[in-house]
């Protein structure tokens, strides 16, 4: 991996008071053409690592690697990569066609081929049409699609976009998401994407570091990242989810028995578990709860549950039940051909296979 | 909905109405009558405060400029009864054009009117008024108008046995522009010029030239005084915008606190620091970095009116210069440097033009009360160190040509009008932003 990683962290601390750390032991490696996104909540270290990356912050212990070289102590507007901000920073004293034109100039690029390169990167984005406005004469779609340009206009081999579509409703969102995907593929661009939101990550990313207390709590392509969380962490972060807090009995042939705080006994995959008596949480995504339990394999084990609430959302239909003291344990049926629709009051039976059931750390 | 598009089209082509068939517009102004009233009522009190000590004593100070009417009539100071003089004259000189030589005729008039001056006890104030336009023709009619009552016939003998001053073709140019009490000469004289004899504009003697003079210093000590507080006040306001609230607060308080203070007490206190024998000076000396007999006289020069007057104004350029720059995000710089730019060229291309409605407010600010400062700079100024406010003051104070020093403030008006003027073609003043 090591001789393919075009951005590389290497053991990065960094700490901005000196009592606490913000990065705590960062490895990171991407290949060159990856798009990869910071998720976490904020206060993460999301965001600094961004920083570092770009240059305003200073890494506190170990290195940064671009492309194979240190970069540490190499000044931002020397590093050459694209930068799209949460505000988008377009210069309000310069039209878009000289908010564009800017890191040609100072690149000393000549007026032509600076025009040219403009008119090309602005017919990328589809605003061909505006180069002549300023940026408060545009909404916070266009500002966003020109600071897209504008991040990408001097080619740079590396784009990080610090929360570029927090500003934005949410159809125009998605369409940007949709957008800004084709283009990092089209051009073959390594993308380093910070957001929040989660949707965003699963939807755009090759891979997600999923951010928690200063470190990468799971790295991942969002598929495994939502189907296989390593820790409770990231099943609570990620999608929906339902936990259920208990002990390990025994585990054997990769299927843990879990007693529940109850008494119950329940089947689940061990994940960070070691050893009988360990404190456990057990996550189960609400869409791989059976409430048929026929369907279910034999001497699966099956839990009562009592219906709260049916709500009724169009496609889906999602029933909160209280399974084994929590009152919050969600299940999502598809609004099928006979389904049936349960009743607030009603006890039902259920029940899910062991793999879907992940016991995680208690958190 | 048939009803609707009925009404609708209706409304198109008639006038429209209330319910009860009134006109929309009139219901529409009395309905919002009684507010508006009230919100008058609400500024009535500044509106009259501004108009009695503001446009008013403008409008006054300006009339003043071009109106003096001490040569035309005397007003009774108890009585406040106006008795016209120079009757008979003024009656010549609206007979005889400009070039007319003064015949006998014209000393009757004048020796008449001489007799009507001292009867009303005028004959200072018009000589004064003379004294304005030619100096030294004060005594001419006091003297002239004690003796006036005596004289026969010829009367231009006369008068010119008692003073042969009467005869200088100046005098009588003099009285023939005062005869008016609408003249533009004060302001001629505001700068440094006068009406000859055939009433041509002609520069005063070169050693009487004074006014020009001093508006020029008055102008480049306000364009010097104003770029140095916008070269010491921007780093200040800068770092006052990029340090935390806390602290930055704490540092406004050090640059509002001399703000705070007395202005004369800050003006003495730099006359402590920088006079000869002053705290700067001692300790120069003391350090054998300056020999006592070369002691820098930094204080009643125009160095002391510079350093006195950029410290008192620096507040001025510092709070709007401050907040402009406080809401510009720090991510303008940052996406510049992420763009390739070198920290200068961030600054320079992209953090400097977003200050620029800063700079013009502060700058404006600074320079208006800079050119009409008066108290600092006759405090520390000494004879180099005034400007043309301290020269105004004298005017009205000690000369009491209240026309020529209300013909020089007109001036300095019309200056600074010039200058927001061009302020607002160049930066436009709805960029300007004060706090």
């Amino acid at each position: 991996m090591t001789d393919t990683a075009f951005v590389e962290f290497d053991r990065v601390q960094k700490s901005y008071d000196g009592e606490t750390l913000v990065v705590k032991d960062l490895n990171l490696t991407m290949p060159k053409g990856e798009f990869l996104t910071m998720l976490g909540p904020s206060g993460s270290g999301k965001t600094t690592c961004l920083m570092m990356l770009a240059g305003f912050e200073t890494a506190t212990h170990g290195e940064i690697r671009l492309d194979g070289q240190e970069i540490n102590n190499i000044p931002p507007h020397k590093r050459g990569i694209g930068m799209v901000f949460q505000n988008y920073a377009l210069f309000p004293h310069m039209t878009v066609n000289e908010n564009l034109a800017f890191p040609l100039e100072v690149r000393g690029i000549d007026k032509s081929t600076r025009e040219s390169k403009v008119a090309r990167a602005l017919d990328m984005v589809q605003m061909g049409a505006f180069g002549n406005r300023r940026p408060a004469q545009l909404s916070g779609g266009q500002q966003q699609r020109i600071a897209l340009a504008r991040a990408l206009v001097f080619e740079p081999e590396l784009v990080l976009m610090d929360e570029p579509l927090g500003a934005l409703d949410k159809q125009l969102r998605e369409q940007m998401q949709f957008e800004i995907t084709r283009l990092a593929h089209d051009l073959g661009i390594t993308t380093v994407y910070v957001t929040h939101d989660q949707t965003e990550a699963l939807t755009m990313s090759d891979r997600v570091a999923v951010f928690n207390d200063g470190r990468i709590q799971q790295l991942a392509p969002p598929d495994l990242l939502y189907e296989e969380p390593e820790n409770s962490f990231v099943a609570q972060f990620i999608g929906e989810n339902n936990t259920l807090e208990g002990t390990i009995k025994s585990i054997s042939g990769g299927i843990a028995e879990v007693a529940l705080d109850d008494g119950r006994i329940i089947d689940a995959k061990p994940i960070n578990v070691d050893k009988p008596g360990d404190r456990t949480r057990v996550s189960i995504r609400p869409e791989r709860v059976e409430m048929d339990v026929s369907r279910l394999p034999k001497g699966a084990h099956t839990l009562d549950a009592e219906v709260k609430e049916f709500i009724y959302m169009g496609d889906i239909f999602r029933t909160r039940l209280s399974v084994a003291g929590n009152d919050d344990f969600i299940v999502k049926t598809r609004n099928a051909q006979g389904q049936t629709r349960m009743q607030p009051g009603q006890t039902i039976k259920i029940g899910w296979l062991a793999q879907d059931c992940r016991a995680l750390d208690a958190g | 909905m048939a009803d609707m598009t009925a009404d609708l089209s209706q409304a198109g082509q008639e006038k429209l109405t209330t319910a009860d068939g009134k006109p929309l517009k009139a219901a529409l102004a009395s309905a919002q009558a009684r507010s508006k009233r009230r919100a008058f009522f609400l500024v009535a009190p500044l509106l009259v405060f501004v108009l009695m000590t503001f446009v008013v004593p403008i409008g006054q100070m300006l009339h003043q400029s071009v109106y003096n009417p001490d040569f035309v009539y005397k007003t009774d100071v108890t009585t406040k009864e106006t008795t016209p003089i120079m009757v008979n004259l003024r009656a010549w000189f609206d007979e005889n054009p400009r070039s007319t030589e003064p015949d006998e005729a014209a000393y009757a008039a004048l020796v008449a009117d001489l007799v009507v001056l001292r009867e009303v006890k005028a004959a200072g104030i018009a000589g004064t008024r003379i004294n304005y336009e030619r100096s030294g023709s004060r005594s001419l009619f006091t003297k002239s108008a004690r003796k006036a009552g005596k004289l026969e016939a010829p009367f231009k003998e006369a008068l010119l046995d008692v003073e042969d001053e009467w005869a200088d073709p100046t005098v009588w140019a003099a009285m023939r522009d005062a005869s008016s009490a609408y003249t533009l000469n004060f302001y001629l004289a505001a700068i440094d010029k006068t009406r000859g004899i055939d009433g041509s504009v002609e520069n005063v003697d070169e050693k009487r030239a004074l006014y020009v003079k001093l508006f020029i210093r008055t102008l480049v000590l306000s364009v010097l005084i104003t770029f140095l507080t916008f070269v010491l006040g921007y780093p200040i306001a800068h770092m006052l915008a990029t340090l935390p609230l806390r602290y930055s607060n704490l540092l406004m308080i050090l640059v509002l606190l001399p703000f705070w203070t007395s202005l004369l007490v800050r003006t003495t206190s730099w006359m402590v620091l920088l006079q000869s024998q002053g705290v700067v000076n001692d300790a120069l000396v003391g350090t054998g970095l300056l020999a006592d007999e070369n002691r820098i006289q930094m204080m009643y020069n125009q160095i002391g009116t510079i350093v006195a007057m950029t410290h008192i104004l620096l507040p001025f350029m510092v709070l709007p210069l401050y907040s402009v720059m406080r809401p510009i995000n720090p991510s303008y710089v940052r996406a510049a440097r992420s763009l390739g730019a070198t920290s200068w060229t961030a600054f320079r291309r992209i953090y400097f033009p977003q200050t620029i409605p800063g700079i013009g407010a502060g700058a404006l600010l600074v320079f208006i009360l800079a050119v009409g400062y008066y108290i600092t700079p006759a405090l520390v100024g000494g004879a180099d160190g005034q400007l043309i406010s301290n020269l105004i003051a004298f005017h009205m104070t000690k000369s009491l040509n209240w026309s020529l020093a209300a013909a020089l403030a007109g001036l300095l008006l019309a200056g600074i009008l010039i200058l927001y003027w061009l302020y607002d073609l160049l930066i436009g003043i709805d960029n300007l932003k004060l706090g």
